[in-house]
């Protein structure tokens, strides 16, 4: 079983400070206002590296990895 | 055929009921019917796994929406069957205690509940405390309850916990519209729960509160309130968070398949500009914005000044597209559902009438100002 992870954002922390955009473009764009657009879908493993980067980089902890909810 | 309205506000010895009751009412298909239309028995099964005789039971009579008037009216006429279905959810989710969060502007429907409340035994009575809900529109969402209920602020709060995780003193707790509670109650009486109560609203003659089966279409709903007062142009179906329908689509159409939100059936009549009524919903939407999260607080902002500049200047294809856009963009990206009601709301004006919104010319911007 592969560690399938994604994105997730706490939009109350969120402050569009825009970092998560810069270090993750690939999955990552701003909106007109500055605020973060996450891709679909769970992170693929290439970019797991640059999406952790993102999470720790957030000046305010609003960006996470978290296992991606299974569905049955 | 009524089942809440038009009725006795009978008191009968509390149904015997256990955790079956919860099968009971998944059999009956009952869904909140504050707005959200969630299926009931799964927010209980949620409640019941989690609680260790510590449950918290808030029984939702905030109606922040505008143009609701049922909650209101079944407090003010069914508070005893209101309680029952409170008291039962206490019994099966083995709660410790009830909070009745009823809209500040609610006097008379809070005074019944009261009196009703008088009049219990106990030990129910004792579960149970009161909470004046702000009159604000989120302020009736299942997180702000909880968040106002431990804070004093009646913002919704990021998800996860839920409510069944951590909700009201960070115990499992059951948030549930005021109607849906009633419908539990009858459903333990053994009464199913197949009609729907509605507030029909705008160019109908008798605008008001009506009850009917989910099989009646929503034109013969109309015509329980006098039918249109002329001829309509659009039919807005669950309230603000909900969605027009040419009336050509929406009369024909039963309740049991749409989604009725909080039951707001909103007439408006081919006399009044929907692009200026749209506008102005949106308007007031953004107004209502708890302000939290980027996307809703400027994006709706936003939707609302590019749909009054088309109301007010005339159409132009800029708005249009920015609406377009930003109505994809902002969905999704709220700690609630706020911006997705309204986005959802605009998505089916922009459809419905797509021809008013591409050749719009200027209205005066009082005239603009006044609809909604």
């Amino acid at each position: 079983m592969s560690k399938s992870v994604m994105l997730t954002i706490d939009r109350i922390k969120c402050d569009g400070r825009g970092l998560c955009a810069e270090l993750l473009p690939e999955l990552i764009r701003l909106d007109d206002w500055g605020y973060p657009i996450i891709a679909s879908g769970t992170v693929p493993d290439h970019l797991l590296p640059l999406a952790q980067r993102a999470v720790d980089d957030c000046p305010v902890l609003a960006l996470a990895l978290r296992r991606a909810e299974r569905k049955q | 055929m009524t089942r809440l309205l038009g009725t006795a506000d009978d008191r009968l010895p509390l149904a015997r009921v256990d955790g079956r009751l919860i099968e009971t009412i998944h059999q009956a298909g009952l869904v909140g019917r504050g707005g959200a239309g969630f299926s009931t028995a799964i927010k209980w099964r949620a409640v019941a796994e989690r609680s260790r005789r510590n449950a918290v039971i808030v029984v939702n009579g905030a109606e922040g929406e505008p143009r609701s008037q049922k909650d209101r009216l079944l407090m003010a006429t069914r508070p005893h069957l209101i309680l029952d279905g409170a008291f039962i959810a206490a019994r099966v989710l083995k709660a410790r205690r009830i909070v009745l969060y009823i809209g500040e502007a609610h006097e008379s429907a809070r005074q019944a509940m009261l009196r009703a409340l008088g009049q219990r035994d106990e030990p129910e009575r004792g579960l149970v405390s009161f909470a004046a809900a702000p009159a604000r529109y989120v302020a009736g969402a299942e997180m702000a309850a909880i968040h106002f209920l431990n804070e004093g602020i009646a913002t919704p709060t990021t998800t996860a916990p839920y409510p069944f995780e951590r909700g009201v003193d960070g115990a499992p707790t059951l948030v549930q519209n005021v109607e849906t509670l009633a419908r539990v109650a009858l459903i333990a009486r053994g009464t199913p729960a197949d009609t729907a109560l509605l507030t029909l609203a705008g160019a109908v003659r008798q605008p008001g509160v009506v009850e009917v089966p989910f099989g009646t279409t929503l034109g013969e709903a109309v015509r329980l309130g006098g039918g249109a007062t002329e001829a309509p142009r659009g039919v807005l179906v669950g309230g603000y968070f909900g969605s027009w329908m040419e009336p050509g689509e929406a009369w024909p159409a039963a309740l049991g398949q749409l989604r009725l939100g909080c039951g707001v059936i909103g007439v408006l009549p081919a006399s009044r500009c929907p692009v200026c009524e749209t506008a102005g919903i949106m308007r007031y939407l953004a107004s209502e914005s708890s302000a939290q999260c980027g996307p809703c607080f400027f994006g709706l902002r936003a939707l609302a000044d590019a749909s009054s500049h088309i109301a007010e200047r005339g159409s132009s294809a800029d708005d249009l597209r920015r609406l377009q856009r930003w109505a994809t963009d902002v969905r999704g990206r709220g700690a609630c559902k706020h911006p997705d009601g309204a986005v959802m709301f605009l998505a089916s004006a922009l459809t419905v009438f797509a021809n008013e919104f591409a050749q719009h010319e200027a209205h005066d911007a009082r005239e603009v100002r006044r609809s909604a």
